[in-house]
């Protein structure tokens, strides 16, 4: 099995994000960058499904160089070949054209399944595995609580407010995993070392064939930014014989029972 | 720098999982005095109790920053108790293993220590003997083809836990001092080996530290680590190690203690601004935060001796003197900047405070430290 899993560098989400004022795309300079914590539970899912069924984890990422840490992360981790597609080109990219670069990227070494988080923890457009899939021209499946595969027909469990569908598909496929799908292992000190030797390939949109991208030729632009309106204070219930009463109501009100 | 590419990604992995599996429970082992044994067993599976040994008895192959990276790193667990006990495990207890061990004990204690399998303790000092190593008296005699061991061991690290103990005995005479003494490698589980007690301590509660006591406990002679008569020697040859490691991670505690500090003084508030940028105050951090990264740097200085394979027993010892001191002034300054919230011992830093005591006494004084540089570096 031909597992592709994408990843991103992203600033710490731990950090406070701060916006360029001139472009409002986030500052990543001078910030601490990790892997989104999203796409370790990618590697892992992709991982566990290899360690099963045979075959190899490469991961693919789109980013500036500094995104090959990410990519090297992954390595360690235990998948077999990296991928950075790196540009000058490509800063600023909108979602579609990361889905573009993203599945040109994927197609040119093949794959049977893609695997990605749902969302990214910065940008959290939470558009680009459909998209990858659609240009892929494969299913996809969303929100992928737990992935298995018997040799024939992916099973998916796919979460849902009140719990979870199971969906069934075809390879090849794109799934995309949530964040609490599985506990990412952690890359161990021979990983680690072992990564530095493991096939690397560094890309550039050219390569890829993808002429026009970048901010400049993006389909979307931001034209304000403003905070989020802080959140109104809470109802406190002072317990006079009607709390009970009172909770529940609210409850009924926000149609949680 | 001495740290590569890989050992930082090693950080963030180790870092990583100090925050999620180590740190939360800081409070709940502070406070039971205790941690759980399967620390070591999660930290042997990720391969951190291994992390310089060969890949052959199951370690990582990397290099000594390797090791300094883990100990710096658990300087984070929010439990010094927690750092110590692993520290003992694969930087004090174990070396002699890989160095000395024949290949069957290799097998039986080293193998299993880097899984987290056993866990090891290292006795040296006893009621009656601690800097002055050479004059201990629990004694291994020669009786019908075994070693026969008698005597008792204080302020043992892991001593309640562990399953087997490096254990330092006298085989020669009283008299003969550092030439009659020998390392053995004695089970837990053996009759007469007893802890006597669990012991109060200043700091480092969540780490067992026992009195142990040896009535009898019969041992055969493959339990003989290296030579008879040797283990004088070879443990002067540990402690460079334990002092090593011990400077790393006590210099690691005093950055994560200026830092939490350095923040505190940026957000607490009196007299109209933030305490930090009251000038007395402002000095004051600058001294730590330059006196740490002085005592750091020649903490990797030496380290990089250590790693080539050097015996570099002078600049050891003033590392570790140094880094006592700097440690002492920044857990009384930082405590200080705290104010009456330091003094709570609710507060990490209080913590920091009792724990960070104990650099200027284990794996040898202050005053060891001295004795050894003049004796070594000043011919004093």
């Amino acid at each position: 099995m031909k597992v592709v899993v994408c990843v991103k560098q992203i600033p710490d989400p731990n950090t406070t994000g701060q916006l360029e004022p001139s472009t409002h795309f986030l500052k990543r300079d001078g910030v601490e960058a990790v892997m989104d914590p999203g796409d370790e539970s990618g590697v892992e899912a992709g991982l566990q499904l290899v360690e099963k069924h045979g075959g190899d984890v490469t991961v693919v990422s789109m980013g500036p160089e500094r995104g090959l840490d990410a990519v090297r992360k992954a390595l360690a981790m235990g998948a077999g070949k990296g991928v950075l597609i790196s540009d000058d080109a490509l800063r600023g990219s909108d979602a579609l054209t990361t889905a573009k670069v993203l599945a040109a990227a994927i197609k040119k070494d093949g794959f049977d399944l893609v695997i990605t988080a749902t969302e990214s923890t910065d940008g959290y457009t939470g558009i680009v595995p459909q998209a990858i899939a659609e240009l892929l021209d494969v299913p996809a499946v969303t929100f992928a609580k737990s992935v298995e595969y018997d040799g024939a027909t992916l099973k998916v469990q796919r979460q849902t407010e009140a719990g979870y569908d199971v969906v069934e598909a075809q390879l090849p496929a794109v799934v995309s995993v949530t964040a609490g799908a599985n506990e990412p292992r952690y890359p161990s000190l021979k990983g680690i070392m072992g990564a530095k030797s493991k096939p690397m390939d560094r890309l550039t949109a050219a390569d890829l064939g993808i002429g026009d991208a970048g901010g400049a030729t993006a389909g979307q632009t931001i034209t304000a930014v403003e905070p989020a309106p802080e959140r109104a204070a809470g109802e406190i219930v002072k317990d006079e014989g009607e709390a009970a009463k009172r909770i529940a109501e609210f409850l009924v009100e926000k149609k949680v029972i | 720098m001495p740290f590569t590419a890989e050992h930082d990604a090693l950080r963030e992995t180790i870092r990583d999982f100090v925050s999620k599996e180590l740190r939360p429970h800081a409070e709940e082992w502070e406070a039971a005095e205790y941690f759980p044994d399967s620390v070591f067993r999660r930290m042997g599976e990720l391969g951190f109790l291994g992390l310089r040994y060969p890949e052959k008895y199951g370690g990582q192959g990397g290099d000594y920053f390797s090791a300094m990276v883990l100990a710096e790193e658990m300087a984070r667990a929010g439990s010094g108790g927690v750092g110590m006990a692993v520290s003992v495990q694969s930087e004090m207890a174990t070396p002699p293993i890989l160095k000395w061990g024949t290949e069957t004990q290799k097998q039986k204690y080293l193998v299993p220590a880097i899984k987290g399998e056993k866990i090891a303790a290292l006795g040296i000092t006893e009621p009656d003997a601690g800097s002055d190593v050479a004059n201990i008296r629990t004694r291994a005699e020669r009786v019908d083809g075994h070693w026969r061991i008698s005597g008792s061991k204080l302020y043992i690290t892991n001593g309640v836990r562990c399953d087997f103990i490096l254990l330092v005995c006298r085989t020669g005479k009283q008299e003969d001092g550092a030439h009659g003494i020998t390392l053995f490698l004695v089970d837990k589980d053996l009759p007469g080996f007893n802890v006597s007690r669990k012991l109060k301590k200043v700091g480092m509660f969540s780490s067992d530290t026992a009195e142990l006591s040896f009535d009898g406990v019969e041992v055969a002679d493959e339990a003989v680590l290296g030579e008879v008569g040797q283990g004088f020697y070879n443990l002067m040859w540990e402690l460079q190690g334990e002092r090593m490691i011990g400077s790393a991670g006590a210099i690691a505690g005093a950055e994560v203690a200026f830092e939490e500090t350095l923040k505190w003084c940026k957000e607490r508030e009196a007299f109209g601004r933030p305490i930090g940028r009251f000038q007395v105050n402002k000095h004051k951090l600058v001294d730590l935060y330059t006196e740490i990264t002085v005592a750091k740097n020649f903490v990797y200085s030496v380290a990089e001796k250590w790693n080539r394979e050097e015996y570099p027993v002078t600049e050891i010892s003033m590392a570790k003197l140094v880094v006592g001191r700097v440690t002492t002034q920044v857990a009384d300054t930082c405590l200080q900047l705290y104010g009456g919230m330091g003094y709570m011992a609710e507060t990490g830093i209080s913590r920091y405070f009792r724990d960070s005591r104990l650099i200027r006494i284990g794996a040898g004084t202050d005053e060891v430290m001295k004795e050894i540089i003049a004796k070594t570096a000043l011919g004093l």
